[in-house]
């Protein structure tokens, strides 16, 4: 059992508001998941020729301005660095698969959580109000977000294996349910030459649509894939650069409500994460269908 | 009419004063306000009440209801009136999936469509949905009657028993054992009075009725080897 949200801004002047509004959503989702919690916002995006990395560290005492000194001396840089709680947001003009490069063969003690233009992701184990208040979520403006709460069952509980996990520039998804077939996955797309963090069955999820992408396939073409390869019960929601995606597998015993107004359009496992909402009361209010793709924002 | 505050006094609060009422108490008639989502509301009432729920609904809402009339202005979530007795449950708004899920009596009213599972194992609760409903809807149905004014999706009345299902729409597919049937008299008459306790202005003629072939839940020597 696990709780998904996710909340898309289409009035930009709700987009001041966008962590106030989503915060409660992630925290109503707690008796779902008590485990660990996380959310990919979208903000600030970069230049083109800029690229924005979120790192994670274990390590409370790390020297963030150094690795930032190190990295722009390294890759002939310039960095720009935001610190959030024990994560990172960092803006390099670099290109992105060097900075990627450099990080795997120099600082093997971070974790690259999340890339892309706008895309932020956090995520931390602990109770969703806890994870909501050491990246200060409440505070964040953006055009839209993200998150879930874990309930883990098939892998262990720890920042590593919580969710959003990233595919991609700028995508990362979030997942209630359990793959079947992700052991078998992971090997074979090993041999592609995805890399896996942890034992997670979402991680094999994210790595499905990561390979599929590099394979020069459309996001929609990842997500049809998706739906033909991942075996077990799911609903994931998919944050892209400029709006979301939801699909649920044939069966769709995992729980999922949509809702939409002309201000924003909202998905999440329990529509109580919704009720708070402005115009809540008078959205439209479905659930979406099984073996669908709905998609918010442009997607390709 | 009465009028609680959800979000002031809780769902217990909520259902434990419903729940109070001494018989033949003189407030019959009830508002919940804010309703907010929360799961279980109005859940195992069990007098002649009139309770209007005023907004969406999470899941449960109605469930083991017997004799009072529940309206829910606007969408109900997974399960709603699972397991009702007798009494009524409408929805004004669209349901979640196992809409009447083991239901034993009384009328379920869904204005907008059902997801998936709808009326699943239900015995003997009528259902009406204005709508459509989703896949594997009345799976396992014993006994009751399924009204279907849309579509239904996959497998429906897969393994069924007794229940009759009437549907004015397309199906995607029928479920084992489920096959469509000629509608009697006795069948439009039901039909007929269902579509009128509704208000659903639908010609009953336009539906066409299913049930099971009594081939799957009977042993049969000829289907040993499959079981």
């Amino acid at each position: 059992m696990c709780g998904i949200v996710g909340l898309y801004l289409k009035d930009v002047e709700l987009q001041p508001s966008l962590g106030v509004l989503f915060a409660p959503m992630l925290i109503e989702m707690t008796d779902r998941g008590p485990d660990s919690a996380g959310f990919a916002i979208y903000r600030d995006p970069v230049d083109g020729d800029q690229t924005k990395f979120t790192l994670a560290s274990d390590d409370l005492n790390i020297d963030w301005r150094a690795l930032n000194a190190e990295m722009e001396r390294a890759l002939d840089c310039v960095v720009g660095i935001n610190l959030w709680g024990d994560h990172a947001v960092l803006v390099t003009d670099a290109q992105a698969t060097a900075t990627q490069v450099w990080l795997g063969k120099n600082r093997p003690d971070l974790r690259i959580v999340g890339s892309g233009r706008s895309i932020e992701i956090f995520k931390q184990t602990g109770l969703p109000k806890d994870v909501v208040a050491a990246f200060a979520l409440t505070r964040a403006h953006g055009s839209h977000a993200i998150g879930h709460t874990r309930m883990a069952t098939e892998s262990a509980v720890t920042t590593a294996g919580s969710h959003p996990f990233a595919t991609g520039l700028d995508l990362c998804l979030v997942h209630n349910g359990s793959l079947s077939n992700h052991n078998h996955l992971r090997r074979e797309l090993e041999r592609d030459g995805i890399v896996f963090q942890t034992d997670n069955d979402t991680e094999v999820a994210a790595g499905f649509m990561t390979a599929k992408l590099r394979q020069g396939k459309s996001f929609l073409e990842a997500l049809q894939a998706g739906l033909v390869e991942l075996d077990g019960f799911y609903t994931f929601c998919v944050g892209t650069a400029d709006g979301f995606a939801v699909v649920r597998d044939p069966i769709a015993c995992k729980h999922a409500v949509l809702a939409e107004t002309e201000g924003w359009v909202a998905m999440a496992t329990e529509y109580r994460a919704i009720a708070h909402l402005p115009g809540a009361d008078r959205a439209e209010i479905w659930e979406p269908e099984p073996h669908k793709i709905y998609t918010w924002g442009s997607v390709h | 009419m009465a009028e609680l505050d959800l979000k002031a006094i809780g769902v217990r609060g909520v259902n434990s004063t419903l729940h109070s009422l001494p018989e033949g108490a003189n407030e019959q008639d009830w508002v919940i306000n804010n309703p907010m989502g929360k799961h279980a509301i109005a859940c195992g009432l069990d007098a002649p009440l009139e309770v209007i729920i005023n907004g969406h609904a999470g899941f449960y809402c109605g469930g083991m209801n017997q004799q009072a009339s529940i309206t829910i202005r606007g969408h109900a979530g997974v399960g709603v009136a699972e397991n009702m007795m007798s009494g009524q449950v409408w929805v004004t708004g669209s349901a979640s999936d196992s809409a009447g899920a083991t239901a034993h009596g009384g009328l379920l009213v869904i204005e907008g469509n059902a997801a998936a599972r709808c009326g699943i194992s239900m015995k003997g609760i009528d259902i009406v949905v204005g709508g459509s409903v989703g896949h594997m809807s009345a799976f396992m149905a014993q006994s009751g009657h399924l009204v279907v004014c849309g579509d239904a999706g996959d497998a429906l009345g897969d393994s069924l028993y007794e229940a009759v299902l009437f549907l004015a729409g397309k199906v995607s597919s029928l479920g084992a054992d489920c096959i469509e049937k000629e509608m009697r008299p006795e069948h439009l008459a039901k039909l007929t009075a269902l579509l009128e306790a509704t208000g659903i202005d639908r010609d009953p003629a336009s539906f066409r009725r299913y049930g099971s072939a009594r081939k799957l839940y009977n042993f049969d020597i000829d289907n040993v080897g499959a079981y």
